[in-house]
């Protein structure tokens, strides 16, 4: 099992929920972010005085999946949040030991 | 005494005018600070609110303006005894005593108000009411009579201040540079981040300013007549010059006109105007607006070069826009439009005015400055004027007042002592 985790573009995560629908992703978490990479942050100006904000609202996605599909959404979410240009984030897969789904008490993949 | 209605009603509802300038000078300054500090200066003006609406009826109108006193006001009016009587050198005015003492209160009201934005953020509130109640005292009496009282010093030299340019805003400007020298810098000034944290709320702020300024500067003719409505189109005038010549210095300077740059412009503008606009022109006032826009813009600089933290620009825009106001009278005051003014050099005046106008800034700027910057050293060394550092990190909403604006409202500032202040007691 792989535990995916994507830093997008927060106008994106309509784009990206909508992309692992389609593969046959059917749970997720978001959490909102905060962070920066190569982009860095971007310059403001009050009465003549700049202050760089390099922290960048991001929205971080987290999906639980089998190992064999983890290639599929990883795919499916690096195109629907590509935009081109700097600043369009990261994903990263982590390999997961178990996994219990709390109501049942499933484990491993029937958990996921 | 033949009271004119008219008169009298417009005088009632400027002054309602005039008080609400003071919540919107909080909210103005409140948007600019961080937001674990926003309540701590509305408190400190809303405090002020309450402190200078007591005593000046005790006592400080009258120290202001009862008697014939060079230098000062008398007893006469303590606990407003005897306010059936026109303040002196009042005697024509068409209005009841007690509604010139009213509007006259909320001029009292927000010029101590002003300093706070200088000090922001780390002034200790109880050590505010002190200090606010003592300057209003030993500052703000003595140079209201100077100026405003017909038997003070400088209106009997001449000098002209229709609306409190030197009285209120040098003043004020020149207590706030006092304050801040002797309290010191923000603690992190100027490396860490210190950005507005609500732009709509200053401008929200410079709106209720603007709207009640007008009772301020037209309300200053204490009639309702021509000359009522000259102040109040040349502070209209003057406000909409000065915002549109601060965005201009911003986009040049900087690439982008911005909405705090308007809100400021504004101010500046309505500031310079203050002492000028029943003097003036409207076409006088254009220009005196553009160059309160551009001067202040520039001037909010200083405070980087001299190193001196004046939080919210209260010396680049009230001390130095009040101070250029009150010189260009003498270039562009005219009888034309207030006979009982005089000409300007541009008017074929001569510089005496502008000698009278020199002197009279001179004289409240240096007052002001040296008995504020004695008192705040005396409250300093005593009652102490400054909150703790762990308080000042911790903001003064928290740590004065026991409450949050905002949820995580310290979070962003990165407040790593919040959880201290919660578990002490």
């Amino acid at each position: 099992m792989k535990l995916i985790t994507a830093i997008i573009k927060p106008f994106k995560l309509e784009d990206v929920k909508n992309a692992l629908h389609a593969v046959g992703i059917t749970g997720m978490t978001v959490s909102e972010a905060s962070g920066f990479g190569r982009q860095r942050g971007h310059t403001e100006v009050y009465r003549g005085a700049e202050y760089t904000v390099d922290l960048v609202p991001k929205v971080r996605l987290e999906v639980l999946v089998d190992s064999k599909e983890a290639e599929t959404v990883i795919n499916a979410i690096v195109k629907a949040a590509s935009t081109g240009a700097i600043g369009d984030g990261k994903v990263w897969s982590t390999p997961v030991e178990d996994v219990v789904r709390v109501r049942t008490g499933e484990r491993g993949s029937d958990a996921i | 005494m033949n009271f004119n209605t008219g008169d009298t009603a417009w005088i009632l509802v400027a002054s309602a005018m005039v008080l609400l300038m003071t919540p919107g000078l909080a909210f103005f300054y409140g948007g600019m600070v961080r937001g674990k500090n926003v309540l701590g200066m509305l408190a400190q003006n809303y405090a002020t609110m309450g402190i200078v609406s007591v005593l000046w009826i005790t006592g400080v109108y009258s120290l202001a303006f009862s008697g014939t006193g060079k230098w000062i006001g008398d007893f006469h009016q303590f606990g407003l005894n005897h306010i059936w009587q026109q303040a002196t050198g009042f005697e024509s005015l068409t209005i009841p005593p007690l509604v010139f003492c009213a509007f006259q209160l909320m001029f009292a009201i927000i010029t101590p108000a002003l300093i706070t934005g200088g000090t922001a953020d780390r002034l200790k509130f109880g050590a505010w009411t002190i200090f606010c109640a003592l300057w209003l005292v030993i500052v703000y009496a003595p140079v209201a009579h100077w100026v405003f009282s017909p038997s003070g010093w400088l209106f009997k030299l001449g000098a002209l201040d229709f609306a409190g340019g030197t009285v209120v805003h040098a003043n004020a400007g020149a207590a706030a540079l006092a304050v801040i020298l002797v309290i010191g810098k923000r603690k992190g000034w100027p490396k860490e981040r210190m950005r507005p944290h609500n732009v709509p709320f200053v401008l929200l702020g410079a709106g209720l300013l603007w709207f009640g300024w007008f009772g301020f500067n037209a309300g200053s003719a204490l009639s309702a007549n021509t000359l009522s409505a000259f102040a109040f189109i040349n502070t209209n005038t003057a406000t909409g010059a000065a915002l549109l010549a601060w965005i201009i210095v911003e986009k040049i300077r900087d690439g982008h006109a911005t909405t705090l740059g308007a809100a400021s412009g504004a101010v500046a503008g309505l500031v310079a105007i203050t002492p000028a606009c029943g003097f003036v022109s409207p076409m006088g006032s254009i220009a005196i607006g553009f160059a309160a826009g551009i001067i202040c813009a520039l001037a909010v600089g200083l405070k980087n070069k001299f190193g001196f933290d004046d939080a919210l620009d209260v010396v680049g825009v009230h001390l130095v826009g009040g101070v250029l106001g009150a010189l260009l009278i003498g270039l562009f005051a005219t009888k034309m439009t207030n006979a009982a003014g005089s000409n300007g050099f541009f008017y074929k005046g001569g510089w005496t005015l502008m000698g009278h106008q020199v002197v009279a800034v001179l004289a409240v700027v240096a007052y002001s400055f040296t008995v504020t910057y004695i008192l705040a050293q005396i409250l300093d060394k005593t009652i102490g004027l400054r909150v703790s550092e762990d308080a000042e990190q911790a903001g003064l909403d928290l740590s004065q007042h026991a409450e949050t604006a905002y949820e995580n409202s310290s979070y962003s500032d990165g407040s790593r002592f919040l959880s201290n202040f919660t578990k002490t007691k």
